[in-house]
Parts: C-alpha cells; sequence; structure tokens
C-alpha cells in the first residue's frame, strides 16, 4: 500500500480530530454525540485498511442507515399517537425524492464495489468517486432531518412521556434539525456563543413548535431538490462574491469594529427571517413584513412596513464586522492573522466554499464542484462548448481571450469543439486530447495521475475537501460509520421509533470495545 | 503545314455531317486556324495526335494537326461552348484535343460528374452551381480525380455535402485557389476548419454560412492567409472577433463583403487598418452606428470601393467620419442610407479619385445635389434611380461638371425634364448608359437630343415614357445601342422600331414589355437588322403573330424570348423559334393559348439548352410535358392552368426531368400527387410552388393595365 492511498485516511482522522476539538467546545462532554465521536474516532484510526476498502462500507453503512423505508416505518410508529399537522402526501413525495437519490448512490457505490480488484492503480479516481458519493450523502441527510424536524415535536410527546432515556438521543437529533432549519431565530449571537446546551433544550423545543406550524412550507423547500440550503440569495451571492475576498484590502484596526460570529447553522440555514406569530421563516425581511400584514392590522402601518434599517440611519452606524465560526481558519476570530468579514452574505458564501462540502456539479463537465448555487451557475455559464480552447492546448474563459491570443500567436487556430468535427482527421485528435488535458489541468483533477506533480495537487485538493466533509455538520452523519453490512433486516426487526440511533451507537460501541 | 490546314478546311467543309461543325467552327471564329498558324510557334510541340495517325491503317486526314494547332483553335472558341461539343466529335484526335484542353468544367447533375472528370483531366474550375444535390462522395471524387490541377470550385447553388467532403477537396487539391460556399446554410465550423487547411486559398465566398461563427472563421483566417477576397454577407454567426481576427490575419485582403453580419464600429475599426483593402462592402450592417464612426482617426487610404447602402443607423456625422479616412475612394454607394443633404456631400470634396457615386433610394436636396457638383469633377458613374427630390437643377448643375459620365441612372426620377436632359445630352457626350425609365416629363425634344448628342450610347432605358415614333427615329442616331427598353411605350409602333432596327445593328436586348403598339412588321424588320439579337421581350404585344416568331428565328443568338400574352401566335411560331435558336435557354410563353403539344415535342427535339420555361395556359396535355421533360437542362418550370395536365402525367414529367430547381404548379395538384414522389423530387433538389390563383383566360386590354398602372401611382 503506498503512501497516496494512505493519505485520505490520515487527512479524515486529522479533521475528525479537530472536529471532536471544535465540538467539545460547544458541547458538554456528557452529551451522547461525544460518544459518537470517539467511537468513529476510534473507529477510523484504529482501521488500517486501505481508503478504497473503506469507502464503499461507509457508504453503504450510511446509506442504508438513512434509507428511506425506515424513515416510512417511523412514520407508521408514530402515526396514531402523533398530533396532526403535518402533510404525509408531501412527505412521502419527499421521501420517494430521497430514495431516488439513495439509489443514485447505491449504483455509484456499486460500482466503486466492483472497481475494487484494481483500486491500486486506480487510487485517485476512487478518492473522486469518493468525495462524490460523501457529498450526495451529506445532502440526503441534511433533507433526512429536515424532513424528520416537522415530525419531532409529535414525537417529543410520546419519548418524553415513556422513556426518558430515549430522550437524550432525541434531543440531540431535535437539535440538528433545529440547526439546519431553525437556527436562525436567533439571528447574531454575539461572542462566544453558548449553542446546543442540554439546558436550552426546551427553547429548541419552542422553536420546533413553531416550525411545524410552517412544516408545510419546509417540505416544499425540500421538494426543491435542496437547492433551497444555499440558493437563498443568488443575486446577493454574486454582489457579495466579490466582497468576500476583496476585504482584505479593507484593513480597519482591530477593536475598532463589532466583531459578531454566527453559528453555522445559522450560516447554513434556509431562512434567516422568521415570524414570532407564526413561526413561518423567510428568506428577505421584507417578504417577512409582507407576511406580518395577515397577523393584524398593527403591522399593516406604514411604520411597520418601512425597511427598519431606515429609522437606525439617524444613530452614528456600529461598523460591525463578522468571523467565521470555523476555528483555525483565517477568517475566525482567533487567528493570529484575522480578517474580518465584510457582510452576513459574505459569511454565507464565505462558510459555503470554504467549510462545506461542494455539493453541487456542473452537470456539463461532471467534475467541477461548488457549494454555493451561484458558483456553479457561473461556471456553468463557460463550461464545456463555452470552452474556449485554442490549437495549442490553452483554454480560455472567454472567446476574446482567445481570439487575443490567437491574434498574436503566429499559427495558433482556435479548436472547433469535438462533437462537430467527428470525421476529421488526427491532427483533430490531438487537439482533443489536448483539450481534455487543459480541462484537467483547470479543475485541478488528473485521472491518470501519472505525474507527480499532478498527484500532489490531487493530495491537496483531496485534503481540502475532506476538511470540508468532515466538518461538524457532517460529523453528525458520520457517525454511524461503523455498521459493517447492510443491515436492511435490523431496521426491520427494531421496534423503537429511534432504534436506528440507538442500534447504530450500539453498534458503534461494540466495535469501538472491540478495539 | 499550312497546306493541311487548307485542305482539311477544305475537307470539313466538304465532309458530309460535319456542316454543323464547320459553320461552328468558323462561321463565328473569324479564321483561327490560318491565324493561329501564322503565329510563329514557340511552344513545345506535343506529337501526340501526329503519331498517333500514323499507326493507323486509314490515314485520317485530321490528325496531321499538331495538337497544338487544336488548342489553338479550341481556344478562339472559348466563348462558344456548342461549337467546342460539336469540335470534340470530329474525330478521336479532336476528341483528345478537347479533353485535354478544357479548363472549365460546368456539369448538369453531379451524378455523371465522376466520368465526366475521368475524360477531362486538366480541369481548373469546376462549376457545381447547377447541381442541386452534390454529395459528398461526388466531393471526393473530385478531390481524387483532379488533385493539385483544380483551382476553383463553385457550391454556391448546392446542398447536400458536409465537411467530410468539403475537407477531401481540400487535402487533394493543394492548388486551390477560389472556393465558392455561399447558401451552405448547414455547414458548421468543422467545414470552416476544414477549409483552413486549404493554404493558398485567395477568394473565398460563405455568404449565407449562417452556422459558421467566429471559431469557424477564426481557423479560416488563420489558415488561408493568402486570402485576397472573403464574402462573409449574411453570415451571422461572426462578430467582430471574427472579423478583427481575419483582419489581423489575412493581410493580403483586398476585397472583404461584411454585409448583413452583426460587425459593429469596433470590428469596422481593425478592418479599415488592412494594408491592402480596396473594396468593402458594409451592405445593411445594422450594428454600425454613428457613435462608433466618429471615433475612426486612422486613414484607410487603399480603399477604392465603398458600398454603405441599406445602413440605417448612420447618419450624416458618422458618414462623414467614414468618408474623411477614405480619402482613395473611386466608387460611393449610399443606396438607401440616409438623407444626401448640403452637410453630407460637402464631405465628398476630400475624395478626390471618386469617380462612382450611388445614391439609389436616398432623398435627395437641391444643395445636396450642387454640392456633389462642386466636389466632384470626375465622376463617370451616377445614379440617382430612385431618389426622391432630384430636381432639373441639382442634376444639371452635376451634369454639366462631370463631362466625363459615362453612366447615368435617373430611373423614377419624374421631375427630369427636356432641361435636364439637355444639360446631360450636351455636357456628357461620352454617355455609354442611360437609365431614365418614368421620366415621364421627357418630351420627344429630350429624345431628340439624346439621338444627336449620345453617338456612344449602348444601353438604353426609356420604358415607361412618353416615346413616340418621332423619339425612336431619333434615338436610331445611337448607333452603338445593344440593350434598348422600350416597354410601356403606348405610342411607339413599327414605323419607329423600323428606324432603329436599321440604324442600330448591333442591338443584343430589346425590350418591348406591353408595346402594345408593336406589329409583325416591325419584329420583322428588328430580326432582320439585328442578327445579333440575343434577348427580347414582346410580352402583351398581342398583334404579334408568328410571322414575327419566324423572322426572330433567324437570330440564331436568341437566348431568352418572352411572348407572354400574345395569344395571335402558335405552334408554328414556336417551332420556327426551336428549329432557327439552338441557344435558347429561357422561353415564356404563358397565355398563348395556341401552343400546344406539337410545339413541344419540336421544342424538346431541338431546345436542348433551355433552362426555364413558363407554360401556363397554353394547350399543352401530358404528352407535351413529357417531351419537354426530356430536356436534361431544364430547371425552372411554370405549368399553371395546363387543361390537359393530368396528374399522373405531372407526376411522369416531374419523375423523367431530372434536373428541375423550381416548378411552379396549381395547389390543386398537391394532393392528387402521391406524397412520397414530391418528397424523392424535392430530394433532388427541386422547390415547388404551389400557387392558387383563379383562373383567368382574358387577357386585361392595355386600358384596363394602364388605368391600373395610374391608380397605383396616384
Amino acid at each position: 500500500m503506498d503512501l497516496k492511498l494512505r493519505k485520505p485516511p490520515e487527512t479524515s482522522s486529522r479533521a475528525s480530530s479537530t472536529m471532536v476539538n471544535d465540538i467539545s467546545k460547544n458541547l458538554k462532554p456528557d452529551m451522547p454525540f461525544i460518544q459518537f465521536d470517539s467511537s468513529s474516532l476510534g473507529y477510523s484510526v484504529g482501521q488500517d485498511r486501505s481508503m478504497s476498502e473503506v469507502s464503499p462500507q461507509v457508504v453503504n453503512q450510511s446509506h442504508c442507515f438513512y434509507a428511506p423505508e425506515r424513515e416510512t416505518k417511523i412514520k407508521n410508529h408514530l402515526g396514531p399517537s402523533s398530533v396532526i399537522d403535518w402533510n404525509p402526501r408531501l412527505m412521502l413525495s419527499n421521501l420517494s425524492f430521497l430514495e431516488q437519490k439513495i439509489h443514485q448512490v447505491q449504483d455509484i457505490v456499486r460500482s466503486i464495489i466492483s472497481q475494487e480488484d484494481h483500486v491500486v492503480d486506480r487510487g485517485n479516481e476512487l478518492a473522486a468517486q469518493q468525495q462524490l458519493v460523501t457529498a450526495d450523502l451529506t445532502y440526503i441527510i441534511i433533507q433526512l432531518i429536515s424532513t424528520a424536524g416537522t415530525l419531532l415535536p409529535n414525537i417529543k410527546n410520546t419519548l418524553l412521556s415513556t422513556d426518558p432515556a430515549v430522550g437524550q438521543p432525541s434531543s440531540a437529533m431535535g437539535m440538528n434539525t433545529n440547526l439546519s432549519s431553525c437556527g436562525g431565530q436567533k439571528p447574531i449571537e454575539i461572542l462566544p456563543p453558548e449553542v446546543a446546551k442540554s439546558s436550552e433544550y426546551d427553547e429548541l423545543m419552542k422553536d420546533f413548535d413553531a416550525c411545524v406550524g410552517e412544516g408545510d412550507e419546509l417540505i416544499k423547500c425540500l421538494n426543491n431538490a435542496g437547492a433551497e440550503l444555499s440558493e437563498s440569495m443568488p443575486i446577493d451571492d454574486h454582489d457579495a462574491k466579490d466582497y468576500d475576498d476583496g476585504m482584505d484590502g479593507e484593513n480597519l484596526p482591530p477593536g475598532s469594529y463589532e466583531v459578531l460570529q454566527l453559528e453555522k447553522e445559522e450560516i447554513l440555514a434556509p431562512h434567516t427571517h422568521f415570524c414570532l406569530i407564526c413561526g413561518k421563516g423567510f428568506k428577505r425581511d421584507a417578504n417577512l413584513r409582507m407576511h406580518m400584514r395577515g397577523h393584524g392590522d398593527e403591522y399593516k402601518t406604514p411604520a411597520a412596513l418601512a425597511k427598519p434599517s431606515k429609522e437606525a440611519s439617524s444613530e452614528p452606524p456600529i461598523i460591525r464586522r463578522y468571523s467565521c465560526p470555523f476555528v483555525g481558519c483565517k477568517r475566525n476570530k482567533e487567528h493570529k492573522k484575522f480578517q474580518p468579514l465584510k457582510t452576513i452574505l459574505c459569511v454565507k458564501n464565505h462558510y459555503k466554499r470554504s467549510h462545506c462540502d461542494k455539493s453541487y456539479t456542473c452537470c456539463r463537465c461532471k467534475t467541477k464542484k461548488f457549494s454555493v448555487i451561484a458558483d456553479l451557475k457561473t461556471h456553468e455559464k463557460h463550461c464545456g462548448r463555452d470552452k474556449w480552447i485554442c490549437s495549442c492546448g490553452t483554454t480560455f474563459s472567454r472567446k476574446d481571450k482567445l481570439f487575443g491570443h490567437v491574434a498574436l500567436f503566429q499559427g495558433h487556430t482556435p479548436a472547433i469543439p469535438m462533437d462537430d468535427a467527428k470525421v476529421s482527421g488526427a491532427p483533430d485528435q490531438v487537439q482533443a486530447s489536448e483539450s481534455t488535458n487543459g480541462m484537467a489541468e483547470h479543475t485541478g483533477f488528473n485521472f491518470t495521475g501519472n505525474t507527480p506533480n499532478d498527484a500532489q495537487s490531487l493530495d491537496i485538493k483531496g485534503a481540502d475537501d475532506c476538511q470540508g466533509y468532515f466538518s461538524p455538520m457532517n460529523f453528525d452523519a458520520c457517525n454511524f460509520m461503523g455498521l459493517d453490512e447492510f443491515p436492511r433486516s435490523v431496521y426491520e426487526v427494531s421496534e423503537s421509533p429511534f432504534s436506528f440511533l440507538s442500534t447504530g451507537s450500539f453498534s458503534f460501541i461494540q466495535r469501538h470495545g472491540e478495539n | 503545314m499550312a497546306e493541311t490546314v487548307g485542305n482539311l478546311c477544305r475537307k470539313m467543309h466538304g465532309g458530309e455531317g460535319f456542316d454543323t461543325l464547320t459553320l461552328d467552327l468558323f462561321s463565328r471564329a473569324p479564321s483561327p486556324a490560318p491565324c493561329s498558324y501564322s503565329k510563329p510557334a514557340k511552344r513545345p510541340r506535343v506529337d501526340g495526335a501526329v503519331t498517333m495517325g500514323k499507326d493507323e491503317d486509314r490515314q485520317n486526314p485530321f490528325d496531321f494537326l499538331s495538337e497544338e494547332i487544336l488548342f489553338l483553335i479550341l481556344d478562339s472558341l472559348e466563348s462558344e461552348p456548342l461549337s467546342k461539343k460539336s469540335f470534340s466529335l470530329v474525330c478521336r484526335s479532336f476528341y483528345t484535343a478537347e479533353s485535354c484542353h478544357r479548363r472549365e468544367l460546368t456539369p448538369l447533375r453531379s451524378g455523371l460528374l465522376p466520368a465526366a472528370l475521368a475524360r477531362y483531366p486538366s480541369v481548373e474550375k469546376v462549376d457545381l452551381s447547377l447541381c442541386p444535390t452534390v454529395t459528398d462522395t461526388v466531393l471526393f471524387s473530385v478531390g481524387n480525380c483532379l488533385r493539385s490541377s483544380l483551382r476553383s470550385i463553385d457550391l454556391s447553388r448546392s446542398k447536400g455535402f458536409s465537411h467530410a467532403g468539403i475537407e477531401s477537396v481540400v487535402e487533394n487539391c493543394a492548388n486551390l485557389v477560389e472556393m465558392n460556399l455561399s447558401n451552405a446554410t448547414d455547414l458548421s465550423d468543422a467545414a470552416a476548419a476544414a477549409i483552413g487547411r486549404a493554404r493558398n486559398l485567395e477568394r473565398l465566398w460563405l455568404a449565407r454560412c449562417k452556422l459558421v461563427t467566429d471559431m469557424g472563421i477564426g481557423c479560416i483566417a488563420v489558415g488561408c492567409q493568402k486570402l485576397k477576397l472573403l464574402c462573409l454577407k449574411w453570415c451571422l454567426g461572426i462578430s467582430d472577433l471574427g472579423v478583427a481576427l481575419v483582419a489581423v490575419k489575412c493581410k493580403q485582403l483586398r476585397n472583404l463583403n461584411l454585409s448583413f453580419t452583426l460587425v459593429t464600429g469596433a470590428g469596422l475599426e481593425v478592418v479599415l487598418q488592412l494594408p491592402y483593402l480596396e473594396d468593402l462592402a458594409l451592405v445593411g450592417c445594422l450594428c454600425i452606428d454613428d457613435g462608433s464612426l466618429l471615433s475612426l482617426k486612422q486613414e484607410c487610404k487603399s480603399l477604392q470601393v465603398l458600398n454603405l447602402s441599406n445602413s440605417q443607423p448612420i447618419n450624416h456625422a458618422g458618414l462623414s467620419s467614414l468618408l474623411n479616412i477614405t480619402v482613395g475612394l473611386r466608387q460611393l454607394n449610399m443606396a438607401y442610407c440616409c438623407m444626401v443633404t448640403h452637410s453630407l456631400t460637402s464631405s465628398f470634396r476630400k475624395l478626390a479619385k471618386l469617380q462612382s457615386v450611388k445614391l439609389d433610394g436616398c432623398e435627395v436636396t437641391t444643395a445636396g445635389l450642387k454640392t456633389i457638383a462642386n466636389a466632384c469633377v470626375s465622376l463617370t458613374e451616377l445614379s440617382l434611380r430612385k431618389c426622391s427630390g432630384v430636381t432639373d437643377d441639382g442634376l444639371s448643375s452635376i451634369v454639366m461638371k462631370n463631362k466625363g459620365l459615362t453612366n447615368l441612372d435617373i430611373t423614377c426620377c419624374g421631375n427630369i425634364t427636356d432641361l435636364s436632359l439637355a444639360n446631360i445630352t450636351s455636357s456628357c457626350t461620352s454617355l455609354i448608359t442611360l437609365q431614365m425609365e418614368s421620366c415621364t416629363l421627357v418630351s420627344k425634344e429630350g429624345f431628340r437630343l439624346i439621338g444627336q448628342h449620345c453617338h456612344l450610347l449602348e444601353h438604353l432605358d426609356l420604358t415607361d415614357n412618353e416615346l413616340d415614333d418621332e423619339g425612336l427615329k431619333a434615338l436610331s442616331g445611337c448607333h452603338k445601342l445593344s440593350i434598348l427598353k422600350i416597354g410601356i411605350c403606348f405610342k411607339i409602333s413599327d414605323e419607329g422600331l423600323i428606324h432603329i432596327a436599321k440604324n442600330c445593328p448591333k442591338l443584343r436586348e430589346l425590350d418591348l414589355y406591353r408595346s402594345a403598339g408593336i406589329k409583325d412588321a416591325g419584329i420583322r424588320a428588328i430580326a432582320h437588322g439585328c442578327p445579333q439579337l440575343q434577348i427580347t421581350n414582346l410580352a402583351y404585344c398581342t398583334w404579334i403573330t408568328d410571322a414575327s416568331l419566324r423572322a426572330l428565328s433567324k437570330c440564331s443568338d436568341l437566348n431568352t424570348l418572352e411572348i407572354r400574352g400574345c395569344p395571335q401566335v402558335s405552334s408554328a411560331g414556336v417551332v420556327a423559334i426551336a428549329v432557327g435558336c439552338p441557344k435558347l435557354t429561357k422561353l415564356d410563353i404563358k397565355k398563348c393559348y395556341y401552343v400546344n403539344d406539337g410545339a413541344m415535342l419540336i421544342l424538346a427535339r431541338f431546345s436542348r439548352n433551355l433552362h426555364q420555361i413558363n407554360l401556363s395556359y397554353c394547350s399543352i396535355t401530358n404528352v407535351g410535358l413529357l417531351a419537354l421533360a426530356s430536356v436534361g437542362c431544364l430547371q425552372n418550370m411554370t405549368i399553371l392552368h395546363l387543361k390537359g395536365l393530368t396528374p399522373n402525367g405531372l407526376a411522369a414529367a416531374l419523375l423523367a426531368c431530372g434536373g428541375l430547381t423550381k416548378v411552379k404548379l396549381n395547389s390543386s395538384f398537391k394532393p392528387l400527387i402521391p406524397r412520397p414522389l414530391l418528397e424523392h423530387v424535392e430530394e433532388r433538389g427541386c422547390v415547388f410552388q404551389w400557387i392558387d390563383k383563379p383562373f383567368q383566360v382574358e387577357l386585361e386590354s392595355s386600358e384596363i393595365w394602364t388605368k391600373q398602372l395610374e391608380e397605383m401611382r396616384a
């Protein structure tokens, strides 16, 4: 087993250890989370197999864990006792969508398994596929948690009354959901944040009640293929993109501004503005204000409908800057050379770009991935056919740049895309290979991986991405990696609505014990 | 050797079956053989023909002629394709000589091209514009047969080939200099990339190649750096980037056509920096606006010809700015562009070399014309066609300053009177072309002046004028007239026409459309006095009978005859034309009710070069049409309201006539002809036009027609 192959597990363990630090900071040590953490940590460190072998398992396990059948089962259990406030049809369609998604992942994993025999020479490719699978899974997990969130308040009643022991995991679960769907209700918390303590449990539950009120809308959102999660404000995203990195030149003296740090959950929440009466969430404040009109005449006054910022404008503005919640990041306020982010949008985009997985894959080139959907759209504008290639193999994102290049150099010709020139002879084929090479260089992936340079670049990339998908958000999902086989039967046998949680953790613990 | 040639000539005259040949050879081409032989033969002799002859048992006297002499004869037959054909039928050596001599091939059907290419190995130019369908296979064979001898290929009217075909031609024919791919609307960048490999290409037409983008033209620009002529008319896929790259890479460009493209001022700026650019067409370039023209600074001294017609967004300021930097301009076309005022034409002052100005369809002010008169003194060509606002004053000032004017077009300048003509005729005595259709205020005095002063006049258009016999008599003073258009002149009669016939022997084209006073005597005189007549239009000259046609059949060069609406014409007249005029290519006998199948049989037998025919309302049945279908050249047929035509007959005719490109038919036939058959014919490159006009037997009388014309004008 060569070094190259060994590297991903190492990075993953490194990432997870940082995650543990991160989490231990925010959570009390007696939380069940920590158990999962340590077990999974032990698993990933202790296991001595190559990544290639790990990945299918990982995928299988997480996959079956979140199999939709499970979810429906839970629903059936809940059915009689739950307070009816959710639309089962919508939920079903949502779940069947997830099922589809899972089948897709299954296919990828199967192909990985089938390739397992000749893995040794194709480590790089495998790593890429693995990333793909992880990205998909994370997406599925987020979806599922959100979906489950609509049910949880109903569960809560039964669980709390019957079994206090199970209450704790459920609270953990509840928290997850809260993170993704309702976190934004307390918009900006001044540091240091005290999030997700178990003492806040009741408050969280309150949030859930609010959430259930808008269950329909939530499901609708989910139906939109999860795009909502990061699509929140595409136009603003575009604008903010420049600010994000353009901040460096600002050089505000430290202390001259107030530093705010949003929690990751808040950053990733689809809605940032919530109705205080019914709990419905909105992307924009203006939409919330329009919504408020329905709650009574007092909200219809011009003052209530006016932009809140206008009133505040009379006072001298406090300079606010934002810190990234990711410890170790240059944008985190604890970093030595801390560089604050200018707006909340900057925070959102920065966090998604730097610390989340890139779940949006370009459907043209199938290689480029993005965590912000606006980035994907920008890329798609000049991806594939719109890629301007010179006969010398140089690629250009813009046609005028290509033509400038061709005008400058003697003998260079614009290269016609291949689908046009199928029948043409050898020179074109050369161009073709050149063009694909160019594409590979551009994206940072080289599937052949012959040269050491390429391999290096890939490794760096891989490490980056590991950081991404072992972020706290996804770590919850990774907790359940311990299952060895496709444990459908196990699920079918289980009775408790949260059996999946307990079995998962049990098997982890057992495995941990074995190790 | 001179004796041998002389003997040959005598034998050719005496030999049976060679009558046509001798006539074709020597009557048209004035004594080529002695003439050519009298020159010292400096070229190396090719003895093939002579040695071949010696070995044969029966000595063929023709074989004694060296290939060189045969080539000289063929050289002088260059303008006579039929004679060359006859020449090749004389004997084997003549046939071989003709095969080797031919440089240009214009096949009617692409299917026979491989065989034709095998016969003519040294063809340099292949013109496929008569073949509606040219497949890649045909192009492969062209490339493989002609190899490096091919220098020019014309595919402007053909469909059915792809970039693969073009690629094979380009790969095999390294000396390709000229390529016309206009109207290849389905050719993409791949084809353009293939063209880009023709390193020696100098002239390229890509009009209406709408799928070619900047990428394709980029390949051409980089690959074909010897380009001197490039036509990108209607190439809507090409933007400034592509044009700019062409301008950067193809420094040899002389002639560039960017008409109807999306090129803007930015692209134009780069184009104007081409060092040798002489001819630039910017017709209908709607993306070039005034603002961008104003910013042009660098002079383009080489530019000689500029076409800016139909450029709506350009106004005075922009045009002036453009004209300021193109100081070497000789020809300027600003048709349908903007109002011609003083401020615009004052920029003509800088254009010292300006020779030709075309302002067709523009609104013109007298002040503007006077400024042109002050600015330009060396004009040879002026077109004010359909300009509104042309006055005697304005026009006179120009013609009096530009005494060297040879071409003047004042069509539809309705305000022009004898005053202008007096000035034109007195100052521009070297006028060669005068087009003044619908100048209704000009009287017989004006025509008298033309006849009196313009002795060099060759092309005169007096359609729809107040011309009478006296005027015609005066005009017969223009002895060099070769094109005379006197349609819609109701007052002229045979008397005037006879004067023309007597005094204008060089007449080649005569248009008498609706000049209803003309009768047989006039036409007979014309046919007698103008033996070179090639084109004549006698439509709606209702007095015309077979006698006229019999007389016209003596004009053996006649290629276009229009006798639409001459009800007294019968089959006999058409037969006479068919027999007497073998070069006939276009024939319109619509509403010649008495023309029947007999005429068609003879026509099919003798007029083997017929391209276009209109048979509507004639008494022609399936038989006649089927006979006609055997004419291989036939491309364009209009067959409306033929009583005797059945769907089956029509279907058979359509099938039999392989070269059809356009057929006009009654829409009632559409459901009656099997769909697959129509599709098959369409696939061969034929376009059907289904006409739904009511059957109208009576000819509208001239009076009614005139009334309608008057109403239209009002």
